[in-house]
């Protein structure tokens, strides 16, 4: 079993000090600033991640949960910093210590690069500089962004990311500095939380009509903590749309859907599961491939169901022994 | 639920024969009463406002702009050259006779909610509606309209709502989308207060702009991105009203849907109960599953409806609403280019009564026709 | 059946005549001199698709590169812009399972289709056409004079 999306703790800023550069040691040592302190998920929320060390990992997702390969990111929320100097130093720094404290510590664990996404030539730079340390497979893009990712901003940064080989992986959560909804801020976390799918699905969209993926043919993406019984529907008001407006985005030259079978890949958790497991299963029916799901289980963080438990009981098992790992494995490049 | 299947159709269940009054009739739920210019509000305003509409002209929030094709179907255009949907005689004519139209909600959508100048606001809002009554709901006696109002202004908002729902004729309040806070917050009671009172309920359109960005990323780049993205706003705006209890403090009132297509709305639900069992604890006066409210309150309207490749992916979606399969109301959008076809949309072989509810029964029961 | 729908001379290049024939509304095309018929009814939601306007091609082989050839072959439904090729019918959304209605015209001498008429019997002064001339037969101008100077266009509607 692979499993598509486990996390490690923030780092605490002490844990970086011996990876900054000294003056931005002496630079939190003697002012108020204390990294990125904001979080994706309200702190203490039943989502939030648990501090929790190398070993409770090792037990929950290898030794409980029966990864032979997890593939882990950590949400330290560089791309709420505006500074960019402190959002880049904070994004290096985080990299060398997942390398040194988990990466390297633990061969079956994978890790994810974490960039200042807001500031994409300096992004870049970070994911040239980790692409070919051991462990690192992929590049944590939170989902919510200043510009949607597709945007010609975003060009050269996904010119990078393919060109390193690692997947970008888009997980809930993000710090721009807009509201998360188009109709403004919402009063409760259960909002945003529930908003965040349409986030996801603005950013497939825009990736795909902006022409991200005819610019980038090798590009692979995954969604992390997206949930998947939106896309569906999403598909189908997508493909609608392209062949009514294709004219004014005339590279995207297949239906929308095509191009998200080819690059996108899809974690199992959270499961938004329709009540009537018929209906669950006719869900995943209907997005119109058996390699798109991704056993995940996105530890430490709880969700309503167990995803992986509810999905294997449903589906037959050649298509659950696809999402448990031979999915993962053949988009991860993973070999075995 | 089960959704009856006869395969192969030989009859279509829609309404694709004969013209007139021969055909069963539909309640068309987004029609689309237009203003060929502002200058059509000025019989209805004051001097001073019209004065101002002369020599300054209306501000509103600078959202920006997507380049487009078209607006409306050029067909759909008067022989006087005015804009499509800006005469009744021709809309009759175009679209209500040949095609049955028992009644039909009228939605205008024009510069007037979103008018920075909240008295001016008023004062539009106010012609607006003066103006559907003399031009739309006088002569044509199958239109109900919408109650246009600025949503910024509750107070006047709750006002205008009370002063047409003296008339009978109104049967819902329009809000646009995309506002600038989400539809459930307490700003907006007063609105909703109006609206149990006069017996009328509220309509979230699709589109509209109060100056965030269009998604919940930032600012998409393509007219198709924006043509995509509004099931996000109403999607954030009946969550926004289920999670703040505006269907428990007001539980006569419904929200509907218009315009923006409709086969997201089971997954909400969906992703909307397990957020709720995941995160109750933070809003605790939510005591029933969302489902449950969603169940009693929300409507939607199935332009532009979603087109799946498979006609069993319909059938599917359609059995995936389950009972609020009853609230799913047909909208033609006449005389925009996105607009649906009634005859055409739905596929054929559902079941003859879910289709009857869908064009015409589920309307009438909601607006008591 | 060929039905005769115009004078060839009566649609100019890059113009189109809406005819009825047969009870179907069909749209009459001129592409330099070269003329197509198709159905005046979109696949998609039976839009009047021949009152649509004629688009050039556009190619593109990455974002923000347009490459134009002002051919104005490309037919956009005037509901909701689906695009098809007047040359062959077939839509530009799903070119493989979606096309309209297309029919085979060709531009007949007067003269060819006053013999032909002779030949099946048909009575070149029919009673009870609506202006003198018109002729029955394996062309049929529902409510077009033929006269044997002129070139007219003639659709083939099968069956």
């Amino acid at each position: 079993m692979i499993d598509a999306d486990v996390h490690i703790p923030n780092p605490r800023l002490r844990d970086l000090y011996p990876l900054l550069p000294e003056h931005w040691v002496e630079h939190f040592n003697n002012t108020v600033d204390k990294g990125a302190s904001q979080e994706y998920y309200p702190p203490r929320s039943p989502v939030a991640g648990r501090r929790g060390g190398l070993e409770e990992l090792r037990e929950a997702v290898f030794d409980q949960g029966g990864a032979e390969l997890a593939i882990s990111s950590c949400l330290y929320a560089v791309d709420s910093v505006h500074n960019p100097d402190v959002a880049a130093a904070l994004a290096a720094a985080t990299n060398d210590w997942q390398s040194r404290e988990w990466l390297e510590q633990e061969p079956r664990l994978r890790g994810s690069v974490v960039a200042p996404i807001q500031l994409p030539a300096a992004a870049a730079e970070e994911i040239e500089r980790c692409a070919d340390r051991p462990g690192f497979v992929q590049v944590l893009i939170p989902a919510r962004t200043e510009h949607p990712l597709g945007s010609r901003l975003y060009h050269p940064l996904w010119k990078t990311i393919e060109r390193s080989g690692l997947v970008a992986a888009i997980h809930f959560g993000g710090a721009p500095v807009m509201p998360p909804t188009p109709t403004g801020w919402p009063s409760f976390f259960l909002e945003e939380y529930t908003a965040m799918a349409q986030v996801f699905a603005t950013q497939l969209t825009s990736m795909i009509v902006e022409g991200v993926f005819d610019a980038c043919p090798d590009l692979r993406v995954v969604f992390l903590e997206s949930g998947f019984t939106w896309i569906p529907s999403h598909l189908w008001r997508m493909d609608k749309e392209w062949r009514n407006l294709r004219r004014l985005v005339p590279w995207v030259r297949r239906p929308p859907s095509d191009y998200f079978r080819e690059h996108v890949r899809v974690g199992i958790q959270p499961l938004d599961a329709p009540p009537d497991p018929a209906h669950l299963g006719e869900v995943v029916d209907q997005l119109g491939s058996d390699d798109l799901l991704l056993y995940a289980s996105d530890y430490p963080h709880v969700h309503a169901c167990d995803a992986g438990d509810l999905l294997f009981r449903l589906l037959p098992e050649s298509l659950g022994r696809k999402i448990r790992s031979e999915n993962a494995r053949s988009f991860y490049r993973m070999g075995g | 639920m089960t959704v009856a299947l006869h395969e192969p159709s030989t009859t279509p269940s829609v309404l694709k024969a004969g013209t007139g009054p021969d055909r069963p009739p539909i309640i068309d739920c987004d029609f689309h009463n237009e203003l060929d210019s502002i200058k059509d509000l000025y019989p209805y305003l004051s001097k001073r406002w019209r004065n101002h509409l002369e020599t300054f002209g209306i501000r509103h929030p600078n959202s920006g702009y997507y380049p487009r094709f078209m607006d409306h179907r050029e067909e759909a255009r008067p022989p006087s050259g005015r804009t499509p949907g800006s005469e009744v005689g021709f809309a009759r004519e175009d679209f209500l006779d040949p095609y049955n139209v028992e009644y039909a909600i009228l939605n205008p959508l024009s510069p007037v909610s979103s008018a920075l100048d909240l008295e001016l606001g008023a004062a539009l809002a106010r012609a607006a509606n003066d103006w559907q009554i003399a031009e739309w709901l006088d002569p044509e006696p199958r239109l109900r309209a919408s109650v246009v109002v600025t949503p910024q202004d509750p107070v006047a908002a709750a006002a205008e709502i009370r002063r047409c729902g003296a008339d009978g004729r109104f049967a819902q309040v329009l809000f646009m989308g995309r506002l600038q806070e989400p539809m459930g917050r307490r700003r907006f009671w007063p609105i909703y207060e109006a609206c149990v009172e006069t017996g009328m309920h509220v309509a979230s359109h699709a589109f509209g702009a109060y100056g965030h960005p269009i998604t919940g990323a930032g600012h998409a780049s393509y007219y198709i991105e924006d043509h995509t993205s509004p099931p996000q706003a109403v999607q954030a705006n009946i969550t926004s009203m289920v999670v703040e209890g505006v269907f428990d403090r007001f539980p006569s009132l419904r929200m509907i849907s218009v315009e923006n297509g409709f086969a997201w709305l089971p997954p909400l639900i969906w992703r909307l109960d397990s957020a709720w069992s995941l995160l109750r604890e933070e809003a605790p006066h939510l005591e029933r599953l969302p489902s449950e409210v969603i169940s009693e309150h929300v409507y939607v309207t199935t332009q532009p409806i979603e087109e799946p490749p498979r006609r069993q992916d319909f059938l599917n979606l359609i059995e995936h609403f389950g009972d609020l399969a009853s609230h799913i109301l047909i909208a033609s959008d006449y005389p925009h280019w996105d607009g649906d076809n009634p005859d055409v949309v739905l596929p054929s072989g559902l079941d003859e009564e879910l289709v009857k509810g869908i064009q015409c029964e589920n309307a009438r029961a909601l607006y008591g026709l | 059946m060929k039905y005769v729908v115009a004078e060839a001379s009566e649609i100019e290049s890059g113009g189109r005549k809406i005819v009825s024939v047969a009870g179907r509304s069909i749209g009459v095309f001129n592409l330099d001199g070269e003329f197509f018929a198709l159905r005046n009814r979109c696949p998609h939601q039976g839009g009047k698709l021949c009152e649509g306007k004629l688009w050039g091609v556009i190619r593109s082989e990455r974002p923000g590169d347009f490459e134009y050839r002002p051919s104005r072959e490309i037919l956009c439904c005037p509901w909701h812009g689906w695009e098809f090729h007047v040359r062959t019918g077939q839509s530009w959304c799903a070119p493989e399972r979606l096309r309209v209605r297309r029919y085979e015209v060709e531009t007949v001498a007067g003269e060819e289709i006053a013999e032909a008429a002779e030949v099946t019997a048909a009575p070149i002064e029919d009673p009870d056409a609506p202006s003198p001339g018109m002729v029955k037969g394996p062309y049929t101008a529902e409510t077009y004079p033929v006269s044997r100077e002129g070139e007219y266009l003639v659709v083939e509607i099968p069956g």
